[in-house]
């Protein structure tokens, strides 16, 4: 019998995924243990270190990876290379940021979230919880449980703990997904859906990495990577099992044809989450995939290739097309998020060093401007009014979510229109913000990688963009604001599409919940003040997007120092 | 004086900053000649101040100009004193103002080049443009808009003196279009008449055509030499670029000297420039900017040296300007249209000049100078004709002013004889040396100086004819007065003081500024450390056989007008005259060439274009637009909402993939 011996760890290594997940637990503790009433200072104090101290964590291997080109942790199931450090340093400051949208509460003291998940809505019993004011101070411990799978998961060497990492940060979202405080019955189903078609992904993953085993007899990419370099007889099993793997990590960062949950997830979720979600989760899957098609895949390139480029190409066109028919702003959001995964894929088909600094870089970006632009839209908010008098300063509702509702926000809010548009305009590409520099990154590094034709139809799909992006803009700023009365009678010149009003556009189950969804037609726009975290957050993203637009040359001279995936 | 003083402490320590800035040649770091970025920044700060102050600056706003005006030919008066005391060649000075441009390959700092071409303009812009100021107070005394009048008349002043000191083409450029702007402001500065805000675009259009010559050459510039700074580009042009680039650059070039400089063919918007107020006919369209086409060349000797092809483009140029304004100026009837028709003739005088090479460019320069004092004088003198006439410009309502309006009848006197060309009135000596300088031969092209020199001279007869028609019909002869325009009776009256006087120093130069300056060839030789020494070379015939039949042909030219127009009678309505006098009223169908080659197509192109957009691409947009919609509601309809059927099309498309991957591979 062979004597167990303890695998060293380098933890040094593991330190950004380390102190995360370590907070986490430690936040679940405080659930616990800690005063209601301190709890949320408790929570939110330890989740802006956890993250913080991941990105000091970073930076203090950062020189370190760059002179040795990365440590293999845990026997190889953990890589922690440059495209890794890059990675997790983007995800941890991006999930800093939408943290402190997800912390931010109204002046009269709510969050984003339900007083209490487990409440049947509409019930005594969540009314009680509403008006007690009970916080979900679980959202945090959740958030960072999330986080540190999204750091795990680009840094992944093999294929169970790639596998792993997907459930640890799936798992968080599922539930973060259904605890939105309005219209709650929306995001339990977004929330259920997200779980259900999650579900059913990991399971193709599932089975993707035992064919893929059954082939190359090990979960290692580096190993299976020298297997597929061998002939063999059973290749069927390889390709299969590697488009099931493929399936499943596409799925996570809602590629066509396995983007079908984003938009209603993205809608039902509440907005600081789905900010999260869509910045950090993209961020992580795309790492993930990165990783797989440089370092598992790279001898299948000719076979898979016909794949990736299908997915890509449909990917940026279903996007960009139904983008222009949403008359919902989130719904808006998410099917650019859709096309936005489209390009950064052109950028991975490339398949060559400037790719991978392209993708990394356009994860940022986008990254940055999406927190930025779901942040925006939590704090566009409906206000009730009375019947006689439209204007009058009801209570503040959810947010208002429907594209005319935007109308003329540019001038009762400039500074707040002004960041939206700078955050659309960056989705758009617009020269002189981050979104320009970082699609011109992806789509060159797809000409040099002989991917031309991609390049060529991810700048036409960009080019269509533009129009729902600016239609936007030309909404908020020159567009007067619909009166309240007309709320209820639909956007009649507003979106081209002229199939209604029911919110959720295409989704079968829009319920509203709340009762003030009756006194719709006396509801107006306004924009909710916060204790200011918010606001904190957005000029962030917007400082980056225009610093990065401006200056991108600096932060693509530092990934591209790093890189190289560790073999 | 207050304004004048924190000026000046506030101008200098920006051109202190730069003494980090690596030293060109002959940088100036310290000293007197720091203060030369006040040339531009006083009248510039002035039209500020008067467009920013608006109405509140209505009482004083026309003194302000004027100070700002007289200030910066202090200043250039200072700079010139200077320049003197070094000898002669240190005359060439680099005042750095800093970086201006830092693009990648593209740097070009922004700088004055103080050296004696440019300081020649630059007196005669601000002394003749401070004089021009003075007399406005008086002349548009009764416009509610006097305060704007010379807010523009100033912001001309410091565009005109960034366009002769700047040290690139660039920045030329930026002057370049500062006096259009200008220009186009004071032309339609009484735009409520549609007639002068048409004049106004007119010449804005015109001067486009021209600008586009100055951006391709621009272009052209950085494509050969990688720099647009007149030392790179100049001391390139020897041998650093081939002679069909250079040729290339000297057309372009030329096509901006012609539209700014009112030149054959872009020559049509001058007469009608004549809109603006007479000051502004005096200072701008007569003085100086048109002759910023000249600059233009003269600065570029080098280039043109180069480029032999490109100088007889020029001189051709020139000489069709010179005959074509003397022919149209024979026949108009409105005082100020036949000044400028005499204008566009006298520049083409200098283009030509400028055109015949070393032998030309200074004595373009000289002509230029004096034609500066004595047709501004001349426009002064219109302009104090016109304020006696109530605002009639028509010379056959003229005659016999000389008795009323004395003052203004001898200054108009001296500009008459500088610009036929009597000595020793200024015109004789900078024009007869043009001439000379035509009839010198150049290799391999004997028929050139005969042409040109022939032409220069019969140019002459020809300017003698109209001028004295013009000098005649308005102060000599009967009287021929219609009524004012309120039906009493015109009562001529000599101007107040305030415009008496700048004709008066105006007139002084043109009697005896020519005589100064060609007085041992004292001008060329200031401007020799700038053009280089140019050898005396010897026409095909002796200098005073060309003097004695130049003068010969005055002398009939004055005669046949005097004989005409003064001993006979002048008809009030304008004679049906001869097919040759009919053209030459119309501008000898410049405008309906104009018409013909460029209006005509350029609308049909316009409206087949705006029906192709409407048509082609808005349909082709529509079409995209309605079509990406339709398939976005296809899209849609996919997006059920039911989750059973996600997971069917997750697994439909997981199915497509594999089947068209096994297909590929196989």
């Amino acid at each position: 019998m062979t004597e167990f011996v303890a695998p060293t760890v380098d933890w040094a290594a593991l330190s950004p995924v380390v102190i995360v997940l370590l907070a986490a637990v430690v936040g679940v503790l405080v659930e616990a243990f800690v005063p209601a009433r301190a709890r949320r200072t408790v929570q939110l104090t330890l989740a802006v270190a956890a993250l913080a101290g991941a990105v000091i964590a970073v930076a203090a291997l950062w020189n370190g990876v760059e002179a040795s080109g990365g440590t293999v942790v845990l026997g190889g199931s953990l890589l922690v290379d440059g495209p890794t450090l890059v990675l997790q340093a983007t995800i941890a400051l991006l999930a800093l940021v939408s943290l402190l949208i997800i912390a931010d509460r109204t002046e009269t003291g709510e969050d984003a979230f339900a007083p209490n998940a487990a409440a049947v809505p509409g019930s005594d019993y969540e009314e009680l919880a509403r008006r007690k004011g009970v916080q979900q101070t679980e959202i945090y411990p959740l958030v960072l449980f999330a986080t540190g799978g999204m750091l795990i998961f680009p840094a992944t060497g093999d294929l169970l703990t790639l596998f792993v990492a997907l459930e640890v940060l799936s798992l968080p979202l599922y539930l973060l997904t259904g605890m939105a405080r309005r219209r709650r019955l929306l995001s339990q189903e977004a929330s259920m859906k997200y779980f259900l078609l999650g579900a059913f992904s990991s399971a193709l993953l599932l089975f993707g990495i035992a064919l893929v085993y059954g082939y190359s007899g090990s979960l290692r990419y580096s190993e299976i990577s020298e297997a597929t370099q061998v002939p063999g007889g059973m290749d069927g099993l390889l390709l299969v099992g590697s488009v099931l793997i493929l399936s499943g990590l596409l799925f996570k960062v809602g590629a066509v044809p396995f983007h079908t949950w984003t938009p209603d997830v993205y809608q039902g979720a509440p907005t600081p989450i789905t900010g999260f979600m869509a910045a950090c989760t993209k961020a992580a899957a795309f790492g993930a995939l990165l990783r797989v098609v440089y370092t598992m895949l790279p001898g299948m390139a000719w076979d898979l290739g016909v794949l990736l480029w299908t997915v890509a190409i449909l990917t940026m066109v279903v996007g960009t097309v139904a983008a222009l028919v949403q008359t919902d702003m989130k719904r808006v959001l998410g099917y650019s998020s859709i096309a936005h995964a489209g390009f950064i894929l052109t950028g991975i088909i490339a398949l060559n060093e400037a790719g991978i600094v392209a993708v990394l870089f356009y994860l940022l970006v986008y990254g940055a401007a999406t927190v930025g632009a779901f942040g925006i839209v939590w704090l566009v908010r409906e206000r009730a009014g009375r019947p006689d008098d439209p204007e009058g300063n009801g209570p503040v509702l959810g947010e208002a979510t429907h594209l005319s509702q935007w109308a003329g926000l540019g001038r009762t809010h400039p500074l707040l229109a002004l960041t939206f548009a700078l955050f659309l305009l960056s989705f758009a590409g617009i020269p002189l913000t981050a979104g320009f520099a970082g699609k011109f990154s992806v789509f060159s590094a797809a000409v040099e990688g002989g991917a031309w034709p991609l390049a060529l139809i991810g700048v036409l799909a960009s080019s269509v963009a533009v129009f729902f992006y600016v239609r936007i803009i030309v909404l908020m700023f020159f567009t007067e604001p619909a009166g309240a009365q007309d709320e209820g009678t639909g956007p009649s010149s507003l979106a081209p599409s002229a199939e209604g009003f029911a919110l959720g556009g295409d989704s079968a189950v829009a319920v509203e919940a709340e009762p003030v969804v009756q006194a719709r037609s006396t509801v107006s726009t306004t924009v909710v003040g916060t204790e200011g975290l918010a606001v904190v957050a957005i000029a962030v993203c917007a400082l980056v997007t225009i610093v990065l637009g401006v200056f991108p040359s600096p932060v693509l001279d530092l990934i591209a120092s790093v890189a190289t995936f560790l073999a | 004086m207050h304004t004048l003083t924190t000026l000046m402490s506030a101008g200098v320590p920006a051109v202190v900053g730069t003494d980090t800035l690596a030293p060109a040649s002959e940088t100036v770091r310290a000293g007197v000649l720091l203060v030369a970025p006040l040339l531009v920044g006083l009248p510039l700060l002035s039209a500020a101040v008067l467009l920013l102050a608006g109405r509140r600056s209505d009482r004083w706003g026309h003194w302000l100009g004027v100070l700002a005006s007289a200030a910066s030919f202090v200043v250039a008066a200072i700079v010139f004193v200077t320049m003197l005391q070094r000898s002669a060649d240190s005359r060439v000075i680099d005042v750095s103002l800093g970086t201006w441009i830092d693009a990648g390959a593209f740097q070009l700092d922004a700088g004055m080049r103080l050296d004696p071409l440019s300081m020649t303009f630059v007196l005669l812009v601000t002394f003749v443009g401070t004089l021009i100021h003075v007399y406005a107070v008086a002349y548009m005394d009764h416009d509610v808009d006097r305060r704007r009048f010379f807010a523009y008349l100033n912001l001309f002043v410091a565009a005109m003196l960034i366009l002769v000191l700047a040290d690139s083409y660039l920045l030329l450029f930026v002057g370049w279009e500062g006096v259009g702007l200008a220009s186009y402001l004071l032309i339609g500065f009484w735009n409520y008449n549609t007639e002068y805000a048409v004049a106004a675009k007119k010449a804005f259009v015109a001067n486009r055509i021209g600008d586009l010559g100055l951006i391709i050459a621009l272009g052209i510039m950085f494509a050969t030499f990688g720099a647009v700074d007149f030392g790179t580009v100049l001391s390139g042009a020897d041998g650093g670029a081939s002679e069909g680039t250079l040729t290339a650059i000297g057309l372009m070039l030329l096509l901006a000297a012609c539209g700014k400089s009112a030149q054959f063919p872009l020559q049509s918007w001058l007469g009608d420039a004549m809109a603006g107020p007479t000051p502004v006919s005096a200072l701008i369209h007569a003085a100086t900017m048109v002759t910023a086409g000249v600059y233009l060349i003269v600065r570029s000797a080098p280039l043109f040296d180069a480029a032999p092809t490109a100088q007889l483009v020029v001189v051709i140029v020139g000489a069709i300007t010179l005959l074509f304004g003397a022919i149209v100026g024979c026949a108009k009837d409105d005082i100020k249209k036949a000044l400028a028709a005499s204008t566009m003739s006298q520049i083409g005088y200098m283009i030509l000049a400028a055109g015949l090479g070393p032998v030309g460019y200074a004595f373009a320069i000289f002509h230029l100078i004096t034609h500066g004092f004595f047709k501004a004088g001349m426009f002064l003198g219109a302009g104090s004709v016109m304020h006696g006439m109530d605002d009639q410009v028509n010379m056959r309502r003229f005659g016999g002013l000389a008795r009323y309006m004395t003052i203004t009848w001898l200054t108009f006197m001296a500009g008459w004889l500088a610009i036929i060309g009597i000595p020793p009135f200024s015109g004789f000596f900078s024009k007869d040396k043009i001439i000379e300088a035509a009839f010198v031969p150049v290799d391999g092209a004997p028929w050139r100086a005969w042409v040109f020199g022939a032409v220069t001279m019969l140019a002459a007869g020809i300017t003698a004819f109209y001028m004295s028609r013009l000098f005649f019909m308005t102060f000599e002869g009967e009287r021929r007065w219609s009524t004012k325009r309120d039906g009493s009776a015109q009562h001529p009256h000599e101007s107040p003081k305030l415009m008496t006087w700048p004709m008066i120093v105006l007139a002084v130069g043109s009697v005896g500024l020519g005589f100064f300056l060609n007085s041992g060839g004292r001008f060329v030789e200031w401007l020799e450390p700038v053009l280089g020494h140019a050898e005396h070379e010897e026409p095909v015939l002796p200098i005073w056989v060309i003097t004695v039949l130049t003068l010969a042909l005055v002398l009939l030219g004055v005669v046949i007008a005097w004989r005409r127009y003064a001993v006979s009678q002048v008809p009030v309505v304008p004679p049906v005259g001869t097919a040759l006098t009919r053209a030459a009223r119309v501008d000898l169908y410049q405008d309906s060439v104009n018409d013909i080659a460029l209006v005509e197509p350029g609308q049909a192109l316009t409206r087949s274009l705006v029906y192709a957009d409407r048509t082609v691409i808005d349909g082709t947009v529509t079409g995209v637009g309605l079509s990406t919609v339709l398939l976005g509601g296809w899209v849609r309809r996919l997006q059920t909402g039911f989750v059973r059927s996600y997971a069917a099309s997750m697994l439909l498309g997981l199915v497509v993939l594999v089947v068209v991957v096994l297909l590929v591979q196989s």
